[in-house]
């Protein structure tokens, strides 16, 4: 178990009966063979191979990563399917990315983003 | 991921399928086992659709059957893909979006114009401008089917933007497909069949799910009960889901809505009220209930752009939400152009396959110069007529209130992407006298911004003519989703068009 990574939401607490039952990879009965690890404004996340990094950062328990242009609200994934472009972030310094729908790659830097993303441009 | 088979298929294909979710994936491989060279284009990584959204590859799940119902259906019609897709029949296009469709005056043929989903992990620059893109970017075929699906219609209410408040079919396709809860405490709500879907599910895989809450009631169904007993299918899936539901200590609440939700950074709590039969909230009936997570969706609407920009004719189905107009033949109003599945109403993944193969006989028939498909599809058309009977009956029982936007506040956000608020737009209606989405957008922006008013349009359909239970608008998108502007430079418009 050591080399394994099982993904889902590790605070959730394991009730009696099946342990192993009561997480989405639990109940899938999820092996993954690799762990890889992304870099989130500064801090190390554990993804697994074929996450999104909206699922990655969902396993960790952060749900926003973005603040809107005009209240500077935060936000994150909302329609989970790529249609509502909430997720909006920066990955590898590219802005804009649906968190959704992206692939979260080993070693990848994932940017909260605020504003529309182009910050560095505006002067 | 290649998906070329050995032998390239020729282009133009016989018909091109948009849509791998259970209508298209039943479609393309009916439609190969008829002879037909097919182009099979879907924006997910992986076929299935959101119905049958499952875990990549690399994530090792050995039982994705346990977050589906009728998985081997799936895998069956998988196996018959990946057969034609080596027997050269189909060409697989995962991972694209069409973003839009031409046809040339003289040959009447078809080209899809397609665009990467995500871009390139590899590439610095925004998507599709290497040259290996350029062959999967234009797909020429002579016939269409449009599987395009659904995505979810959300209702605003205060808080509805909080980080933790989350599609209630959002949460189900990140769990499907990523394995992630986004909370221990979740509460469901909404209206709609896939609320209790949700809930077993989300229940199944460890989230503490204390209530669904329901803005209509289960009884309509029980006073109609002629399509339901002509579906048994249906009703074992709800005894289903109530078994799951009760099993996990999940309390459904009909006729009762979160009519708020709280917290600063992320949700932290729902005050829920009674609603009367046109949802408008019954004062002094909130009350508060905690939860780290809301899911919430008020049923489905048909993903109709590509179609609409064909110049497909459209319906109000009875839950207010548009769909195509299609003969027995799932023939739309446009010559050479069909459709199945929840593009031609919301109505279940059963109806989906069974109206995929459908079509693809219907399509096979006039590409062998017979008149109709063969008799055998004569079961088919039954038993989905059968099957559209009850979704027309679960349409019209979670057709949203007249009397919901009563639990709007001035400062709510209605569009999300443009952060405009429920005063905004009623100072539009009411000061202005915008009366449609479109003048709407033009006076506040709303509907103008990233999701192109696919989240707040159903809402200010129903704030432009004060009806809570007003239709949703049918918007014209000429272009199906964002395209960066140097693959629009790359294909110039069609003469005749």
């Amino acid at each position: 178990m050591s080399t394994r990574h099982r993904t889902g939401d590790h605070r959730t607490p394991a009730p009696q009966g099946s342990p192993m039952s009561r997480t989405p990879a639990g109940l899938v009965r999820a092996d993954s063979q690799s762990a890889m690890g992304i870099d989130y404004d500064g801090r190390k996340l554990p993804a697994l191979p074929g996450q999104s990094i909206a699922a990655a950062l969902w396993a960790a328990g952060i749900v926003s990563w973005r603040t809107t242009r005009r209240g500077e609200r935060p936000r994150g994934a909302f329609c989970g399917m790529g249609v509502c472009f909430d997720c909006l972030i920066t990955v590898n310094g590219r802005p804009n990315q649906r968190a959704c729908l992206v692939p979260a790659h080993d070693g990848d830097t994932v940017t909260p983003q605020e504003g529309d993303g182009y910050a560095d441009l505006s002067c | 991921m290649p998906t070329s088979p050995a032998e390239p298929l020729r282009a133009p294909y016989d018909l091109a399928v948009v849509g791998a979710g259970p209508a298209g994936l039943a479609a393309a491989v009916t439609a190969a086992d008829a002879g037909l060279t097919v182009a099979l284009v879907d924006a997910e990584p992986r076929p299935g659709g959101q119905y049958y959204r499952h875990p990549a590859p690399g994530l090792g799940a050995r039982r994705p059957e346990a977050l589906h119902h009728g998985w081997a259906a799936f895998t069956a019609l998988e196996t018959r893909l990946r057969q034609h897709r080596h027997a050269g029949r189909i060409r697989h296009l995962p991972g694209r979006q069409v973003w839009t469709i031409q046809q040339c005056g003289h040959t009447g043929r078809w080209t899809l114009l397609t665009t990467a989903t995500v871009p390139p992990h590899d590439q610095a620059d925004s998507g599709d401008q290497n040259t290996d893109e350029a062959p999967r970017e234009s797909v020429p075929a002579h016939r269409l089917l449009l599987a395009t699906g659904t995505y979810e219609r959300q209702l605003p209410f205060p808080g509805w933007t909080l980080p933790g408040v989350v599609g209630a079919g959002g949460a189900q396709a990140m769990m499907k497909s990523g394995l992630v809860l986004p909370g221990r405490r979740v509460i469901v709500a909404g209206s709609g069949p896939l609320l209790l879907a949700a809930a077993a599910s989300l229940s199944a895989a460890g989230a503490r799910v204390p209530y669904v809450v329901e803005a209509s009631g289960y009884l309509p169904y029980a006073r109609r009960p002629g399509p339901l007993l002509r579906n048994p299918g249906k009703l074992t899936e709800g005894a289903r889901h109530a078994a799951a539901l009760a099993r996990r200590g999940v309390r459904l609440r009909t006729r009762t809505a979160v009519v708020q939700a709280h917290g600063t950074d992320r949700v932290t709590g729902v005050t829920v009220a009674r609603v009367d039969g046109d949802w408008r909230p019954r004062p002094g009936t909130e009350q508060h209930l905690s939860c780290d997570a809301l899911a919430v969706g008020h049923g489905l609407i048909p993903q109709l752009e590509l179609a609409v920009e064909l110049g497909c004719a459209t319906r109000t189905t009875p839950d207010g939400t548009p769909a195509l107009v299609v003969d027995s033949f799932l023939r739309t109003s446009v010559e050479g152009v069909w459709a199945a599945g929840e593009t031609n109403g919301v109505g279940g993944a059963q109806l989906a396959l069974c109206e995929g193969e459908l079509a693809a006989r219907a399509v096979a028939a006039a590409v062998h110069g017979e008149p109709a498909p063969a008799r055998t599809a004569a079961a088919l058309r039954t038993r989905a007529t059968r099957l559209r009977v009850f979704a027309d009956l679960m349409a019209q029982v979670h057709r949203p209130g007249s009397a919901w936007p009563q639990w709007l506040r001035g400062d709510t956000e209605i569009c999300r992407c443009e952060e405009v608020d429920a005063a905004s737009v009623r100072e539009a209606v009411d000061a202005f006298g915008a009366g449609d989405t479109r003048t709407v957008k033009l006076l506040t922006r709303a509907g103008m911004g990233w999701c192109q008013g696919r989240m707040c349009g159903p809402a200010v359909s129903c704030l432009a003519s004060a009806d809570g239970g007003a239709p949703v608008s049918v918007d014209r998108r000429p272009l199906s989703r964002p395209v960066p502007l140097a693959q629009l430079a790359r294909h110039r418009p069609q003469e005749h068009l």
